[in-house]
């Protein structure tokens, strides 16, 4: 059923597939999981469109625990998960036991202590939400750890572009810009080639990391043994060629002072989102960028804001997507106790 | 009490003399007296008769360990530092200045020395190429010498400057000790907490080429073609390093090299929980199970970090073609303060004196290696690299001894080490081959069946 048709019936989800206790990232998800949790999260989409609110997390405490800063994605699990009824507690770094030199295990313990049953965590080091996972007997789920991970952030992604195309399957998406340094490329990798779209990473060769493809396509998409179609293509033309979408990633100014670009002006001529550039793509072609943007240098604000763009709309659905997880989490979790 | 000892039964392997064969060992006065078949007990002998399954080496010789005292006596003092050497077969150990002072001036040397004189394992005290490891000044390296340093080495904090290095080999030379180095170019290396490659990308974390290792390595190596003075490449961990000491061995320039356990055995997969790689391909001939690690575990965490397992294929090459002289523990005990946070935040450094035999022994049960190539390596090649006094059962030598059954199956449980460091990948895993007594002077140090030696 089309991921829009769901929207309309406005009913709470359908009970979750499968069970899962974390969402650390989404590269051990199988197909089957990831379309059952974007038909939840059409569902979900459905409920925020009506205003409505859902029991699903009632009595539940939600940790939004926040080490770097973010707008959006902290606002978009809180209000997910107080759509769903829970109790959201949000903690940064700034003004926490954190400042007093406190060690992340003893702060989610602590947290624990207090009741959290699901902790939501963003931090600036790779694999953070895996050790929390580690720790605590809730629910974890990762809201950005690094250049690692952001799954909700690729489960959004999927969910916006196959509410325009249709299903990712056979498509071909371009993740351009900073690959090295980008979670959101990461995790869209794998939840899109799971979904049968060929992925192609563009961007400068200083930032695109080593062994990508090898490191991709040794790793078969679960449950269906599937080999994952990934390539690298640093020459912007060519990776642009015949994309069905283009998924840009935020240029961090930092870049140019460690040496791995000369100019935030090259770097817009060469590998910045243009109408020019974007010609190059299918007809049709949609533009995501996980946000913040950098108008000018990573995007053209005339594609931005353009026909193509569904910038606004994957912070909508984001919303929904955080919803269909927390609910997903908390049904595996009340499997798992009772059994 | 008696100060002569008749060992009988076990096969006694000397590398050094080239003696493999079951027989007997005669020590007197902490001293090795005869070594051959059939030795008739003296009078005043007390006999020991081991396994015929046991093995008897000479005492290990370690040439890079951390001991951390002073300054860092909650992760290891030099006593329980070498109450574990001595658990590990490791009667030799040289210990590396990155303490707190740094082992910089003739009284720290003499400190280390002092407190070391009781331990249940030789400590040999490294000293630093410059003065607190700054990398600016030399330190007083004829003092240094003087005092008792076997050799110098600024560990952890590599050489960057090209000039002070050429200085520092060319005042060392008539010293004869060697110049040690830990090959990184820092600027390089930047951030890097493992290797660069497929499982960094995996797991978004900041790499480090393999290019790191070998950039410094060949920097050196033309020092030493400069100066003529004597090196020594520490803790070998890439393919292309290997290459470069060979050549530069076939040169004939004064060089020699280490390689650890870890880098012989463990890839960088590790770090993702996947534990691919020479020792996970021994045990699983061996029939013994190796369940998949947690991702980001920061016990895998090193420095030079887990490489690929090409790079283990040509660090075992060069151990068996004698490129690589030594293998050293390049123990590094952390607290759990230190190891349990993040894998970026995390300290580097494996525990490793108490399960070097067990796994390197995995090669041997597998066949990829020879048992005498391995103990020449734990033994008289190290002893002969930095001219110690050690490393064989020639008469005359002192009784360091090492028995071990090769074959013992054993559960790695950190918790049960005497190192106060309890950090190494592999806890938790079954290794087949255990060390049964170490004997240091003529003095039983460590017995696993008998008293559990507590510092």
């Amino acid at each position: 059923m089309a991921l829009d048709t769901l929207e309309t019936l406005a009913a709470p989800p359908l009970p979750a597939t499968t069970r899962r206790r974390h969402l650390l990232d989404v590269d051990d998800w199988t197909p089957d999981e990831l379309r059952a949790l974007l038909m939840d999260a059409a569902h979900m989409r459905g409920v925020l469109a009506q205003s409505e609110r859902l029991d699903t997390l009632r009595g539940r405490v939600l940790v939004n625990l926040f080490y770097e800063n973010s707008t959006r994605t902290r606002v978009s699990f809180e209000l997910a998960g107080k759509r769903l009824g829970a109790d959201v507690t949000n903690v940064t770094a700034s003004g926490s036991s954190v400042e007093k030199g406190e060690s992340l295990r003893d702060t989610v313990r602590t947290l624990q202590a207090l009741g959290a049953q699901i902790v939501v965590v963003r931090h600036s080091r790779a694999g953070a939400a895996d050790l929390i996972a580690r720790e605590i007997a809730g629910a974890v789920v990762n809201a950005g750890d690094g250049w690692h991970a952001h799954p909700t952030q690729a489960l959004l992604d999927a969910f916006t572009l196959e509410r325009h195309l249709g299903s990712v399957a056979g498509r071909r998406i371009v993740i351009l810009g900073d690959i090295l340094h980008s979670r959101v490329a990461r995790s869209n990798v794998w939840a899109l080639t799971a979904l049968g779209a060929e992925v192609v990473l563009c961007g400068p060769p200083t930032l695109l990391p080593l062994a990508a493809v090898e490191m991709y396509t040794s790793r078969a998409v679960p449950g269906t043994g599937t080999p994952r179609r990934v390539a690298v293509e640093p020459r912007v033309e060519r990776a642009l060629a015949g994309a069905d979408a283009v998924m840009v990633l935020r240029l961090q100014r930092e870049r140019q002072q460690a040496g791995l670009l000369p100019s935030p002006r090259e770097y817009t001529a060469r590998y910045g989102l243009t109408p020019e550039h974007l010609r190059l793509a299918r007809p049709g072609a949609v533009v995501l960028h996980p946000g913040p943007m950098n108008e000018g240098v990573e995007i053209d604000a005339a594609v931005a804001h353009g026909a193509a763009s569904l910038i606004e709309e994957q912070v909508t659905n984001g919303v929904a997507v955080r919803m269909a997880v927390l609910a997903l989490l908390a049904a595996g979790r009340m499997v798992e106790s009772e059994s | 009490m008696s100060e002569t000892f008749l060992l009988r039964g076990a096969r006694i392997l000397d590398p050094a003399q080239g003696y493999d064969a079951h027989g007997d060992l005669l020590i007197r006065d902490g001293r090795i007296y005869a070594l051959g078949p059939d030795l008739a007990p003296t009078a005043d002998a007390a006999v020991v008769t081991l396994p015929a399954s046991w093995v008897l080496t000479p005492g290990f010789v370690d040439l890079h360990a951390h001991l951390r005292e002073p300054g860092f006596e909650a992760k290891e003092t030099i006593q329980s530092g070498a109450a574990a050497a001595a658990r590990g077969g490791f009667t030799t150990i040289c210990c590396m200045p990155n303490t707190q002072p740094v082992i910089d001036s003739a009284a720290t040397i003499a400190y280390v020395r002092d407190r070391a004189k009781d331990a249940p394992a030789r400590v040999l005290p490294i000293a630093a190429i410059s003065k607190g490891e700054a990398g600016t000044e030399l330190a007083e390296m004829a003092e240094l010498a003087e005092a008792g340093a076997v050799a110098f080495s600024d560990d952890g904090r590599p050489v960057s400057s090209s000039r002070l290095m050429r200085n520092a080999l060319a005042y060392a030379a008539p010293l004869g000790l060697p110049m040690v180095e830990h090959c990184q170019d820092e600027d390089l290396v930047g951030a890097g907490v493992m290797h660069e490659g497929a499982i960094a990308t995996l797991l978004g974390l900041p790499g480090w080429p393999a290019a790191g290792e070998d950039v410094m390595l060949a920097r050196d190596l033309a020092l030493v073609r400069l100066t003529g003075a004597k090196y020594h490449a520490a803790h070998l961990s890439t393919a292309g390093a290997v290459a470069l000491v060979r050549q530069a061995k076939r040169e004939g320039l004064p060089v020699s090299a280490e390689v650890t356990p870890h880098h012989l055995l463990l890839t960088d997969a590790w770090v993702a929980g996947e534990r691919s790689g020479p020792l996970a391909d021994a045990l699983a001939a061996l029939g013994i199970a190796v369940p998949p690690g947690a991702r980001y575990d920061t016990a895998t965490k090193v420095n030079p970090p887990l490489r690929t397992t090409d790079d283990c294929a040509a660090l075992l090459e060069g151990l068996r073609d004698g490129t690589i002289d030594a293998i050293a523990t390049d123990h590094a005990p952390h607290t759990t303060v230190d190891k349990h946070c993040e894998y970026a935040d995390a300290a580097f450094g494996i525990s490793g004196f108490e399960t070097a035999l067990a796994s390197l022994l995995a090669l041997v049960h597998a066949g990829r290696l020879e048992l005498p190539t391995l103990v020449a390596a734990l033994t008289i090649r190290p002893a002969r690299a930095w001219n110690l006094d050690a490393g064989t059962l020639a008469p005359g030598a002192a009784a360091d001894l090492t028995i071990f059954d090769p074959d013992e199956p054993w559960t790695v449980e950190p918790g049960r080490f005497a190192s106060r460091g309890k950090n190494t990948p592999l806890a938790g895993l079954t290794l087949r081959g255990r060390v049964r007594q170490t004997w240091l002077g003529g003095r039983r140090v460590y017995d696993a069946g008998g008293e559990y030696p507590s510092f």
